[in-house]
C-alpha cells in the first residue's frame, strides 16, 4: 500500500503537474496520440463499413479483416515500426491505428446492415436516392452502434498508447516505463492511475454520446441500445 | 522469417508460456462467470450492477493493472501471477455479461416447452438453456482468447515472459527479424485458437448447422474490451 500512498501524494503535488515533462503535458500528449490514431482509424474504417453495410457485398472481407487485425499484436507493430522508420509519431500512429480499425469497422458494418429492412425499403419507396437512404436513414439509425464502436476503439487506443513510451515517445506511459526501469514503483503507479482515470473519463463521455445519439424516443426507453458490448444485433 | 526458422525450439518454449498466461485466465474466468451469469440472468438489479462493474473493469488498461495489482494482492511486481489475475479479471468481466446475454437468446417458447415436458429449473438450465446459448458464448470466448493472447505480449514491457519478449529483445538488439518472427507466431497462435474455439462451438451445436439461422447475424459482435494490447 506504501507505493499507492506515495503515488497519490505525487499526483496531489502541484509542481508535478507543471513543465514540459509534468503530468499535464503528459496527459495532453497521451490525448493527442489517442485522438490522432482514432481519427485515422475512423477515416479508414467508417467509409468501408458504410459501403459494405449498405450494399451487403464483401461481408466476408469485413469479418476476416476484423478477426485478422484483432490478432495483430500492437507492441510488435510499434517496435518494428520504430526499427524501420525511426523514432517518432509515425510508428506509434501506425500501430494504434491498426488497433482502432477492427471495432470501428465491425460496428459500422453491423450498425448499417442491422437497420430494419422495411425502414430502408420505405425510404426507397419515397424516392430517396441510394445516397440519401444511406446518409438520412441508415446512418442516423446506426449511429448508436457506430459511436459504440468509436467508444471501444478509443478505450483500446487510450489504454495501449501507454506502450508508445517504450519507443521513447511521451504520454502517460512514460511514468509506467520509467518507473519500472529505475525501480521507482510509485512512479509506475502514478502512470497506471492516471491512464485508468483518463480511460474512465473518456469512456463515460462517449457512453453519454452513444446514449444521446439514439434516434427518436429510443433513448427514453430503458434498453441501452449501443452501450452493451454484445448488443450488436437486436 | 529466417529468425523464426532458426529459433523454433525457443519459439515453442515461449509459446507454451504465452498460452499458459493467456488461457489459464479464460478457464478461471469461465469458472466464475458461468455460475454467476446464470444466477443473475433473471435478477434485474444484480444484473445491472454486474454490467456496470464489468464495464468499469474493462476501462482499466492492462499495463496499468499489471503494475497496480502487486499492491493489492501479495505478489511481487514482476510475478506471472499478476498477469494471470489481471487477465482473469478482464475475462470474467466480459463473460459475466456474455453469459446472461447468451441466455437471453433462448426463446420463451423453448423454455416453456421444456417446462411443459417436465424439466425442473435446474435441469432446464443444464439441458436446454445453456446448450442453446453456446453460439453466443462461443463468440464471446473467441474475443476473450484473441484479446488475451495480444495482451500477454504487452506484459513483456514490464518484464513478463511469453512471446512478447521477442519484441523487447529484438527492439533492444535492433533485430527487426526477431520482431517480425514474434508478430507471426502471435498472429498464428491467435488465429489457430480462434478457429479451434469456433470449431468446438460448431461441433457442440449440430442443430445450428441444420437450421443455419442466426449465424450470419452473430458473426460480427464487437464487445467492448479495454486494456492495452
Amino acid at each position: 500500500m506504501n507505493f499507492l500512498t506515495q503515488a497519490v501524494s505525487y499526483i496531489f503535488t502541484a509542481e508535478n503537474w507543471l513543465g514540459p515533462v509534468g503530468l499535464a503535458a503528459r496527459i495532453l500528449q497521451h490525448l493527442e496520440y489517442t485522438a490522432a490514431a482514432v481519427a485515422v482509424s475512423a477515416v479508414i474504417a467508417i467509409p468501408i463499413g458504410l459501403i459494405i453495410g449498405h450494399t451487403g457485398r464483401g461481408t466476408l472481407v469485413v469479418v476476416s479483416a476484423v478477426n485478422g487485425l484483432r490478432a495483430v499484436p500492437t507492441l510488435g507493430v510499434l517496435l518494428l515500426g520504430v526499427l524501420l522508420w525511426g523514432l517518432g509519431l509515425v510508428p506509434a500512429m501506425a500501430a494504434l491505428t491498426l488497433l482502432g480499425i477492427p471495432p470501428l469497422l465491425a460496428s459500422t458494418y453491423a450498425g448499417i446492415s442491422n437497420v430494419d429492412s422495411t425502414v430502408v425499403d420505405a425510404a426507397r419507396a419515397m424516392g430517396m436516392t441510394e445516397m440519401q437512404v444511406l446518409l438520412h436513414v441508415e446512418v442516423p439509425n446506426a449511429l448508436p452502434l457506430i459511436l459504440g464502436g468509436l467508444r471501444t476503439a478509443t478505450l483500446q487506443v487510450v489504454a495501449t498508447a501507454t506502450v508508445a513510451a517504450y519507443a521513447s515517445l511521451g504520454g502517460l506511459g512514460r511514468y509506467l516505463i520509467d518507473g519500472i526501469e529505475v525501480r521507482q514503483f510509485h512512479i509506475a503507479v502514478v502512470g497506471a492511475l492516471m491512464v485508468a482515470a483518463l480511460a474512465l473519463i473518456l469512456d463515460a463521455a462517449l457512453a453519454w454520446a452513444v446514449w444521446a445519439s439514439v434516434p427518436g424516443t429510443g433513448r427514453l426507453r430503458r434498453e441501452p441500445v449501443g452501450s452493451g458490448g454484445f448488443r450488436m444485433s437486436r | 522469417m529466417h529468425y523464426l526458422l532458426t529459433h523454433l525450439p525457443a519459439a515453442w518454449t515461449l509459446t507454451v508460456i504465452h498460452l499458459r498466461l493467456s488461457l489459464l485466465p479464460v478457464l478461471a474466468g469461465l469458472a466464475i462467470a458461468l455460475p454467476w451469469g446464470v444466477l443473475i440472468h433473471r435478477r434485474a438489479v444484480l444484473r445491472r450492477l454486474t454490467t456496470v462493474t464489468a464495464s468499469v473493469i474493462f476501462t482499466i488498461p492492462s499495463l496499468a493493472l499489471f503494475v497496480v495489482l502487486p499492491l493489492l494482492i501479495p505478489t511481487r511486481v514482476l510475478d506471472e501471477a499478476n498477469v494471470i489475475v489481471a487477465l482473469t479479471l478482464y475475462t470474467t468481466a466480459l463473460l459475466v455479461r456474455a453469459v446472461p446475454e447468451a441466455l437471453d437468446a433462448v426463446s420463451a417458447q423453448t423454455r416453456d416447452s421444456a417446462t411443459a415436458l417436465g424439466y425442473t429449473r435446474i435441469k432446464r438450465m443444464l439441458k436446454v438453456e445453456l446448450p442453446l446459448s453456446i453460439p453466443v458464448l462461443t463468440a464471446g470466448l473467441r474475443v476473450v482468447v484473441v484479446t488475451n493472447i495480444a495482451m500477454v505480449s504487452v506484459g513483456s514491457v514490464i518484464g513478463i515472459g511469453g512471446l512478447g519478449t521477442w519484441f523487447t529483445e529484438g527492439y533492444r538488439a535492433n533485430k527487426s527479424d526477431q520482431i517480425v518472427a514474434g508478430i507471426i507466431v502471435i498472429f498464428v497462435l491467435a488465429t489457430v485458437m480462434d478457429t479451434l474455439i469456433m470449431l468446438a462451438g460448431r461441433l457442440a451445436t449440430p442443430w445450428e448447422r441444420a437450421s443455419g439461422a442466426g449465424r450470419r447475424r452473430r458473426q460480427l459482435r464487437a464487445p467492448i474490451v479495454g486494456g492495452a494490447r
